[in-house]
């Protein structure tokens, strides 16, 4: 589908260094890619999650808020994030704000479109988790991370949403837009040893 | 590097916090009758105690949640953590 009126004025936060990650691309045992899934909409949400605008919320959504750090859960094509005991982040590839929006009516709480506050980078391949390892303080062994884990946590200097997608590994970084430009080279930059031999 | 357990997150590097001062420090019942020196005493003078004090920190690239830290000031342990709507372990201050 093409796209139409102001969306196609529009520019991800890492249009500018498409080549420059497409290029960076490792095949083979070694191998990791990486890309940016621009434009994916993100809403905010802010609940008690012992209220009754919290049910009516994860009616709308077809998912529970999920109640604990590191947990996600998922309805169709969309996946609530936990960011704190109280806040979350709904990703999907349609504007579903209003939904939300509806379910919480004028209970205390908040349900705001930050779409535009992050980018999303997807990171692929058999490197993956050696590539996010040169920088996350965080274990991402298959021990204590995997599949369907998102947390917030640095990646180089910048603070992302980390979020293991499937067991290749992927891994999706949501940094704020204005430091996207920065993670995007620092990991151009840690993929790029991974283009040669291992060194023992 | 401090380990310290965020009571939402768990285990995470120091580096993911900010540090806010020492806890426990309450807001005056009535600021505006206050003296100076009073007032200057709430904003300005804190325990500097060898061995455990209560701090505030902030889970900054996580939660975003403020939390309390019992940590030995002079081995930089940290004793234990928890949440701003409970008391401070083993009382006092
Ligand atoms: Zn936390």
């Amino acid at each position: 589908m093409a796209d139409t009126g102001i969306t196609a004025l529009r520019s991800s936060p890492l249009a500018h260094l498409a080549d420059r990650m497409r290029a960076a691309a490792v095949t083979g045992a070694r191998g990791v890619t990486l890309r940016e899934l621009p434009f994916l909409h993100m809403v905010n949400v802010r609940v008690d999650p012992s209220s009754a605008a919290a049910g009516r919320i994860e009616t709308a959504l077809g998912a529970p808020l999920p109640r604990r750090c590191g947990d996600t859960t998922a309805s169709g094509p969309r996946t609530v994030l936990w960011l704190g005991p109280d806040e979350w982040l709904v990703l999907s590839r349609s504007d579903e704000a209003a939904a939300s929006r509806e379910a919480l009516g004028q209970d205390p709480g908040s349900v705001v479109d930050v779409s535009a506050n992050r980018t999303t980078l997807e990171l692929s391949g058999p490197s993956a988790r050696q590539v996010l390892e040169k920088g996350c303080p965080l274990d991402l062994h298959p021990r204590s991370f995997g599949p369907g884990r998102a947390v917030s946590t640095t990646v180089g200097p910048v603070a992302v949403l980390l979020w293991q997608t499937d067991d290749a590994p992927t891994y999706r970084l949501l940094p704020r837009s204005s430091f996207a430009d920065y993670l995007g080279r620092w990991i151009v930059d840690a993929m790029s040893e991974f283009g040669g031999p291992e060194v023992l | 590097m401090l380990l310290i357990t965020c009571p939402w997150c768990g285990p995470r590097d120091e580096t993911e916090y900010h540090y806010g001062g020492q806890a426990h420090v309450p807001h005056p019942e009535a600021p505006s009758d206050l003296t100076d020196e009073q007032w200057a005493a709430y904003v300005f003078f804190r325990d500097n105690p060898k061995g455990p004090f209560a701090e505030r920190w902030m889970h900054a690239t996580g939660c975003r949640r403020w939390f309390n830290v019992l940590r030995d000031t002079a081995t930089h342990e940290v004793l234990t953590t928890y949440r701003l709507d409970e008391p401070r372990p083993g009382g006092t201050r």
